[in-house]
């Protein structure tokens, strides 16, 4: 009997060690495994936060429990009659002045961070060249993809991030169409993308992402804006500052790239009729396009930004984007292609790549 | 008029006309709490289908237009359209007598926040059968509510527009009603703590819901009469909305709230048999928490984008508001410390209230620190933190307090052994559901997110939190199925169900008729049936006045009537950007409608009428037998 | 209690609290007007932070389209209005109804002519294109105004009723604390376009 009930003690204990490990998340997601200074800070005050806040559910819960015990009616017996106690004031004093202190100690690293964190002034720091010494990258959220653009380096991105570790990047925020929000989880928190103002921040990212599953760190919109945005994901590349160079660079090298109606590959001539008044496939210039860029589509991770890397995916969005995004821009932008367009399109997009 | 409480039974016809045109406090408060309970209802429906949906990755139970209007809907339905009124139910049905009144200090105005309440959440919930309802999330932020096709919004706009005009007639006529309709004797601190909640609760009525109408005004013209106040293009600008529905959104949280705490600061005393511990600090809390409630509302905005001095003054204000909320649990700890405590259904809900609201008053403090709240903004952390609050701490004070207030609103106990069985499935329930929450806001994922990806960590704790939704369902079924049963159980014709009553409401018998105290009672102190009863008076209570005629405001149609009105106006402004030439008239028709019956009210006299003695003695010997007062 | 004939010798000191019924209209409309203030300041903060604000380019600002005199003309109208309510009120306190229907009336005059004014106002700038629907500046300028002239609308209309309403009831404690009621919100309205006139005319002006 009593071995039996140890067995199913330490059962439930490791189910319920099971439940707590797991709720630790996927690294490439989750708050609860940052990477790099501000995601590390922000889950240095989770922790902090959380004893304090532990601490007092502590101490409630066993005044609760232990009040609640020695009152019961069934065991002093129905006709008990309690003292009418009006109160009592050294009581109040304690539980206001202790929970106040309690706020204080909490206030002080809040503050510091809140500070710390707005602070974007080295963004607009120059060297003796007058070149920027922070790298800059101006996001702006659209319907449901995301745009990055790095101006100092004359480069445009899209739904993959592409950023050097171990430095501070400098975002800039802003919406194209309705209000989103840029969040990457696992490297700290999310700004608001507004339709009338820029918002700026940094992040810093503390880790190659090369390692992770996927090798991307997941981001999310974290903003209600129509009926896709629980689709609205974007993947981080986190490099080391060589390989970020090196990627600048071979994106710089795309200047001028296009394709040609003119062409004999069925692909790229559907492409240049069908997709080019939208989609670039030159890495040079600014953000404001129709569609997302996609000259490194076949260095991609997703298509679509959910569905997984393949061809068969990206003829199954071709076919018909609002079966996979509901209410997504380019659902009717260009006109009936074929099943035959669609794989070579397909074949021409997923060639699209910059990387070797 | 006046015989018609002496009167056996009416038709249905005749009841149906009474119920229409009451404006007594006593069936308005049923009307509300049948009202809520619908809406409750439809809106639960709305959450089981949400976290059907979430159950697995990749789900395609709904579709993502349709997630959008649920969640919508459910949000906007909860706060608005069920919880308000469930509290207002027992505000209407408790509150008159628990000062001692005869009836509210606007009879006629109750009425109207009733029905313009009432028509305006059936106004919202047209939407579904007519092109889609809102699907902008409860908050409605412009940017995404401008851009949203159809006419989902404007409903939202409207039917929130006129149930918000009722909700602030209703407050406005609470806190006239406590501050002048007290029985001699009741002075302001030895009001029970239900009745001070209210009044600060009303208070904050008074004062956050005109930015609400405002806000929705200003959607309202540009969605509908192209105005520019939220087209960034012709220099408007959302993040105006984003104040002015926070300004309004937080202290909403605290309107509902406030009465909850009042609820069960009347729940516990009774059933642990103790006096309230700390009185004066609980008012005193009372009337911060409500203080501080508008200091706050850019927590909710942390994100946004104000800076950091925003952010850090907000994030320490919000931080205070901790403490008086603070002092409120100890109190109820100490009330219950030392006393005999009895576990009925109504104290089982406050003992399991206790608990789950300090998780959720602790994550709030987390979220508070802005740059934590950063990461945990508009993630399920958040989800999981409103529901423990609005949950753990408002929905557990309607539940309870309707086994509470049962006997006295109804002359019937709702049974107690099927109200244990609701609360434990629907306690263990809510705690399935939402602790887990928490984690998966951690584990990143972002709220009002229509489906998940699989590979993301998320899919058991998304399974097991639709689990505790099911188990939620299965505990409000089983309360409506109590209520139905009570329904058809015998009359209690008693007074005092609970035995340990301690304010006005507990020393008059059920039923209560019509002009509630035959005489206006005199307080002589806090608690005063618990002060009368245990000085012996077997009267129930010492009366302030002899016997004598009665004087009570007249039923009218009118308030109907005005609702009306704004309800079809409502109809003429939404079809009017469709360009229908019938639009315009038929706004104006309704305004018509409702200015005239406005007209009417003010023009004719309405002097209410008087009850003889010689009738209070009849009513009196019909409702409790030959012997009256015995 | 309503047959009771009065004589100002038996009228109370404040009819409009003597029963029951007038003491709650008497907070009522107190409360009502915090709720109002509340409305109007949200009004405020949104015509402020739209102030100015416009499409590209846009060619009105408060300096140039606002003139002092006009706005001038109606504060006074609105304020003397607001000297005669009190006037009315100060009659109703010693039981002189005729002084009451007169100086009421005068209000309501005062009232129309400050309406016309608006009325003419608006006329204007629509005129010069300055519509409702041009800016987001124009937005904010009319609905703040506009609320406010609603508000004095309600007032005229409301006062309206009581005279004629009540013109051969005479005065009694029922009707007394209709009469007190309005005048409060009559005053309220008065404030209220002072701070108008102060923000967005004068304000507007000076830049």
């Amino acid at each position: 009997m009593m071995k039996g009930l140890k067995k199913w003690r330490l059962f439930s204990l490791l189910a319920v060690m099971t439940v707590f490990l797991s709720a630790c998340g996927e690294e490439y997601i989750t708050t609860l495994k940052p990477t790099g200074a501000v995601g590390k800070e922000q889950f240095n005050l989770l922790l902090f936060s959380i004893a304090i806040m532990a601490l007092v559910t502590i101490v409630v819960s066993v005044l609760y429990l232990y009040a609640f015990m020695k009152a019961r009616r069934s065991k002093l017996g129905e006709d008990y009659m309690p003292k009418q106690v009006e109160g009592s004031h050294t009581l109040e004093v304690i539980w206001t002045v202790i929970p106040i202190i309690l706020l204080l100690i909490l206030a002080v690293p809040t503050l510091i961070s809140t500070y710390k964190f707005a602070d974007v002034k080295a963004m607009d720091k120059v060297d003796e060249e007058g070149n920027k010494t922070a790298l800059t990258v101006n996001v702006t959220a659209k319907l449901y993809w995301w745009e990055f653009e790095y101006p100092e380096q004359g480069i445009v991105t899209a739904q993959e991030l592409v950023v050097p570790t171990d430095e501070k990047v400098y975002f800039n925020l802003k919406a194209a169409d309705v209000k989103h929000s840029f969040w990457i989880p696992a490297v700290g928190g999310k700004m608001d993308t507004n339709v009338e103002n820029v918002n700026k921040f940094y992040l810093e990212f503390g880790e190659e992402s090369a390692d992770l599953k996927d090798g991307v760190f997941y981001g999310k919109c974290a903003e209600l804006c129509g009926p896709s945005h629980a689709l609205m994901d974007f993947k981080v590349k986190a490099v080391d500052r060589n390989e970020f160079n090196d990627w600048v660079a071979a994106m710089q090298a795309t200047e001028g790239a296009t394709a040609s109606a003119e062409s004999t590959d069925l692909g790229e001539q559907t492409f240049a009729n069908s997709c080019l008044m939208c989609h670039a496939v030159s890495g040079v210039g600014a953000s404001g396009a129709m569609g997302p860029n996609l000259t490194t589509f076949g260095d991609r991770n997703r298509v679509a930004g959910v569905l997984e890397h393949s061809k068969e995916s990206l003829e199954e969005w071709v076919k018909d984007p609002e079966a996979i995004k509901p209410g997504n821009l380019m659902t009717g932008k260009y006109g009936e292609l074929s099943d035959e367009e669609i794989s070579a399109v397909a074949d021409y997009i997923m060639g699209l790549s910059i990387e070797e | 008029m006046s015989s018609a409480a002496v009167t056996n039974k009416k038709g249905f016809g005749a009841t149906l006309w009474d119920y229409l045109t009451t404006v007594d406090h006593k069936k308005l408060g049923v009307m509300y709490l049948f009202a809520g309970t619908l809406f409750f209802a439809i809106a639960g429906f709305e959450a089981l289908l949400m976290r059907l949906q979430l159950m697995i990755p990749n789900n395609d139970f709904v579709s993502a237009g349709t997630f959008n209007e649920l969640l919508t809907m459910h949000g906007t339905t909860m706060l608005f359209l069920a919880a308000t009124p469930l509290l207002f139910g027992f505000m209407n049905a408790i509150v008159p007598l628990q000062i001692g009144a005869r009836d509210v200090a606007f009879p006629f105005l109750n009425s109207l926040g009733f029905w313009l309440f009432f028509l305006g959440a059936l106004f919202l919930h047209l939407s579904f059968f007519l092109g889609g309802a809102p699907d902008a999330g409860w908050t409605n932020y412009a940017s995404l509510a401008l851009y949203s096709p159809g006419h989902g919004i404007d409903f939202y706009v409207l039917g929130l527009q006129i149930s918000g005009a009722g909700t602030l007639i209703s407050g406005i006529n609470f806190i006239v009603t406590i501050i002048t309709m007290r029985a001699p004797g009741m002075t302001f601190m030895r009001m029970p703590l239900f009745t001070w909640t209210s009044l600060i609760s009303s208070a904050l009525i008074l004062f956050a819901f005109p930015p609400l109408t405002v806000g929705l005004f200003l959607m309202l013209v540009d969605r509908m009469f192209e105005a520019n106040f939220f087209d960034h293009t012709m220099g408007g600008n959302t993040i105006i909305w984003e104040h002015l529905f926070w300004i309004f959104g937080h202290p909403e949280v605290y309107i509902l709230v406030l009465p909850a705490f009042g609820l069960f600061s009347e729940i516990i005393p009774v059933f642990a048999r103790k006096r309230l511990f700390g009185y004066s600090s609980m008012v005193f809390a009372t009337i911060l928490i409500g203080f501080l409630g508008f200091m706050v509302w850019a927590h909710h905005m942390f994100t946004t984008g104000l800076g950091a001095t925003a952010n850090a003054i907000f994030a320490v204000a919000t931080m205070a508001i901790a403490v008086p909320t603070g002092m409120k649990v100890f109190n109820w700890i100490m009330t219950i410390w030392g006393g005999s405590v009895k576990v009925t259904v109504p104290m089982l809900y406050a003992l399991g209230f206790i608990p789950s609201f300090v998780a959720g008053g602790v994550t709030g403090v987390m979220q508070a620190a802005a740059p934590l709240d950063y990461q945990l903004h508009d993630s399920y952390f958040i989800v999981a933190h409103f529901h423990y609050v609005i949950v753990g701490g408002i929905v557990t004070a309607i539940f309870g307090s309707m086994h509470f207030y049962w006997p006295i609103m109804f002359n019937r106990a709702l049974s107690e052994k099927l109200g244990v069985w609701t609360f434990w499935i629907f306690f263990i329930g809510f705690h399935c559901t939402f602790f887990i929450q928490h984690f998966l806001g951690l584990m990143g994922m972002p709220r009002r997110v229509f489906t998940f990806q699989a590979d993301q960590g998320w899919d058991l704790f998304n399974f097991i939190s639709s689990i505790g939704a099911i188990l939620m369902a299965i505990g409000v079924i089983l309360l409506v199925i109590n209520i139905i049963i009570t329904a058809k159980s015998k009359p209690l014709n008693c007074r005092d169900y609970w035995g340990d009553g301690r304010s006005l409401e507990w020393a008059i018998k059920t039923p209560v008729p019509f002009y509630n105290f035959k005489q206006t009672p005199l307080v002589r102190g806090y608690d005063p049936y618990w002060l009368e009863k245990h000085e012996g008076n077997k009267e129930g209570m010492i009366y302030a006045e002899p016997l004598g005629d009665i004087h009570m405001p007249n039923n009218s149609i009118l308030p109907l009537v005005m609702s009306i009105g704004t309800f079809v106006a409502a109809f003429g402004a939404l079809y009017h950007p469709d360009g229908k030439a019938w639009a315009i008239p038929v706004l104006i028709l309704g305004l018509a409608i409702t200015v005239g019956a406005m007209i009417v009210r003010s023009v004719k006299d309405d002097l209410g009428f008087h009850v003889h003695v010689e009738e209070v003695i009849a009513t009196e010997e019909h409702l409790y037998g030959k012997g009256g007062n015995k | 209690m309503e047959e009771t004939k009065f004589t100002p010798q038996t009228w109370p000191d404040k009819p409009e609290q003597a029963t029951m019924e007038g003491k709650n209209k008497f907070v009522g409309i107190w409360i009502f007007i915090c709720s109002d203030i509340t409305l109007f300041a949200s009004v405020f903060a949104t015509y402020l932070s739209l102030k100015d604000k416009g499409p590209a380019g846009m060619e009105f600002s408060a300096a140039s389209l606002f003139e002092l005199p006009l706005a001038f003309v109606m504060t006074m109208l609105l304020l003397t209005s607001s000297l005669t309510s009190v006037y009315a009120m100060y009659h109703l306190k010693n039981h002189n109804f005729k002084g009451v229907q007169i100086w009421m009336s005068i209000t309501v005059l005062l009232g129309l002519g400050f309406l016309a004014l608006e009325i003419y106002e608006f006329y204007h700038y629509v005129h010069l294109g300055f519509g409702y629907t041009q800016s987001a500046f124009s937005s904010a300028f009319f609905t703040l105004v506009g609320t406010h002239g609603l508000h004095v609308v309600i007032g005229l209309v409301w006062i309206v009723c009581l005279i004629v309403r009540n013109a051969r009831r005479g005065l009694s404690l029922y009707n007394a604390p209709k009469y007190y009621a309005a005048s409060i919100f009559w005053h309220f309205i008065d404030v209220i376009w002072v701070f108008i006139f102060t923000v967005v005319y004068l304000m507007g002006v000076l830049g």
